[in-house]
């Protein structure tokens, strides 16, 4: 399993800076959530992480045990699932397993109970011949992490994966993370929803490219003295 | 009882042998702040998209700002504004451009339009130069922008299609400012929302699931109907007791709500047991059902 380490990471995009000096460790089987106002940097982190973009300044450490990983070795290990995900609204949930089955040349043995247990794990199998384009907003949501766990990856990076999801939903797909971050996955969210954040083993609250606090999170609700992240907010007069 | 701004009875739409909207009828006066929540593929959006003269019905009355569909979809599409949940504004056009382009497709007079972009931009209060990309907005401003769009021929109601998805908590809060904003001016505002303090904020609530109306009512009406029973606060400021996943399924229904558990308690006794049982590793308080609460309860089970 693999652990990510970022030691004062920065990224500027045409000089203006985005991220400032991130440090993190990022231990297997755990289950981070980034938070923060609109354009705090949480998704250009999530793509830092992925290796969609290059860093400016600092660094980002791929191990496994102690040892660090070259880049190769690291990027069929990682998933990730972007804002607003592009799936084939023609091709049926099943297709869309394949397809990303054959991508990632992922063997028939290994294929079959892995494609099995995710579709029972997101309870998609009544709907495995339904088109993706004719799916409700919390099931694309969940083909969609289906399509990044079928190459079985180490580390998932989900850019804010519940938005638009109803409540019910959206306990279902917690549920799922959970199962995957017992299973030794480490999984960093962005998210929108201040619930969800006090429901990650961590919550790192980013504005303007800094950590603004960070840790478990009833530490730092108990260290800011608030009741919630929402008034953590408010309190630190985040946009 | 004077106009209602949206009538429906028994409203059905059917694709194919797919019944999305299931012979809901419902009535919104005018002026209200009227939400309209359901799970994911509930029917809610093809709903909106029927009361918007989008979508003609399969069967059932449909009455919007006076109109029928006798009267033609062009005469409600007039008299209502949307913002719908995909597509807002063209990102790589300006807002001035977006702005623009919106009035052209209403056929709005270039002088009226432009006392209007220039009143309701001072409503949202834009700060920003309206020569700015719409993709360089953050995420809340571009929802305040698709708002001002959606309002440039004064509709009478407006339909926002979950209007804060994903946009930041105190964006969010100013957001709900303007929708109040909006009723106070006399617009009837109907809003679909995953969030469910903003619920809270709505005057009344529908709530649906698979394609039917199952509840109707303010905010403390469905509370009361929901939860019957009552609803505790625990939470563990330590590792919890062995077993206390078992132990409190007897005693009630539990639900995960952050780093707390709401538990609707059925069997009291078997609850102040276990509590007694649990001494300082438990803390537990009565508190009132939160919409999360009467949502996850509906929704997940008969009404």
């Amino acid at each position: 399993m693999l652990a990510i380490r970022v030691d004062e990471l920065g990224k500027a995009f045409r000089g203006r800076p985005a991220l400032n000096g991130l440090s993190a460790d990022f231990a297997p089987g755990t289950l981070h959530g980034l938070i923060g106002p609109d354009g705090a940097g949480k998704s250009t982190l999530l793509r830092l992480l992925a290796g969609l973009l290059r860093p400016t300044t600092g660094r980002i450490e791929y191990r496994r045990e102690t040892a660090p990983l070259p880049w190769d070795a690291v990027r069929p290990r990682l998933a990730y699932m972007p804002q607003t995900q592009s799936l084939y609204a023609d091709l049926s949930v099943g297709e869309h397993l394949d397809f990303f089955r054959d991508l990632h040349a992922v063997p028939e043995d290994a294929y079959r109970p892995r494609r099995d247990r995710l579709l029972r794990l997101t309870r998609l199998a009544p709907f495995v011949d339904r088109p993706a384009g004719q799916l409700s907003g919390g099931m694309y949501k969940k083909l969609g992490l289906m399509c990044a766990l079928i190459a079985s990856p180490d580390v998932l990076l989900l850019d804010e994966p519940t938005n638009g999801v109803d409540p019910v939903s959206r306990r279902e797909f917690w549920d799922l993370l959970y199962e995957l971050r017992n299973d030794g996955l480490l999984v960093i969210l962005a998210t929108a929803y201040m619930d969800e954040a006090e429901r990650c083993d961590r919550a790192w609250l980013l504005d303007a490219g800094r950590w603004i606090a960070h840790g478990p999170p009833r530490e730092v609700l108990e260290r800011e003295g608030v009741a919630g992240f929402a008034e953590l907010f408010i309190r630190q007069g985040l946009p | 009882m004077s106009e209602p701004a949206v009538l429906t009875e028994g409203l059905t739409v059917r694709f194919g042998n797919f019944t999305a909207v299931d012979g809901v009828s419902l009535r919104v006066e005018r002026g209200e702040i009227f939400g309209f929540l359901g799970a994911n593929g509930a029917g809610k959006t093809t709903t909106i998209r029927v009361l918007t003269g989008l979508l003609a019905p399969t069967a059932g009355r449909v009455e919007v700002a006076g109109l029928t569909f006798d009267h033609g979809a062009d005469a409600i599409k007039a008299r209502v504004g949307y913002m719908s949940q995909k597509f807002t504004l063209y990102t790589d056009l300006t807002v001035a451009e977006n702005l623009e382009f919106a009035a052209a497709l209403r056929k709005i007079p270039a002088g009226v339009f432009r006392e209007r972009s220039r009143d309701l931009l001072r409503f949202i209060d834009f700060r920003d130069r309206a020569d700015v990309l719409v993709r360089d907005l953050p995420g809340g401003l571009k929802q305040e922008v698709s708002l001002v769009a959606a309002l440039l021929h004064d509709p009478e109601i407006v339909f926002l299609d979950e209007p804060t998805a994903g946009v930041s908590p105190s964006a969010r809060v100013r957001f709900w400012e303007l929708i109040r904003g909006l009723a106070a001016r006399g617009k009837t505002v109907f809003v679909t929302t995953h969030y469910m303090d903003e619920a809270g904020e709505c005057g009344r609530i529908a709530l649906m699931r698979a394609g039917a109306l199952i509840a109707l009512g303010t905010p403390r009406e469905l509370k009361d109907r929901a939860f019957p029973e009552p609803l505790y606060d625990l939470h563990f400021p330590a590792a919890p007791p062995a077993g206390w996943r078992n132990d409190l399924a007897a005693a009630g229904t539990v639900q995960p709500h952050g780093l707390r558990w709401h538990v609707a308690v059925r069997d009291p006794r078997r609850w102040e047991d276990l509590l007694a049982r649990w001494g300082t590793a438990a803390r537990a308080r009565r508190i009132e059902a939160s919409l999360e609460d009467v949502f996850l309860r509906w929704v997940e089970s008969p009404a």
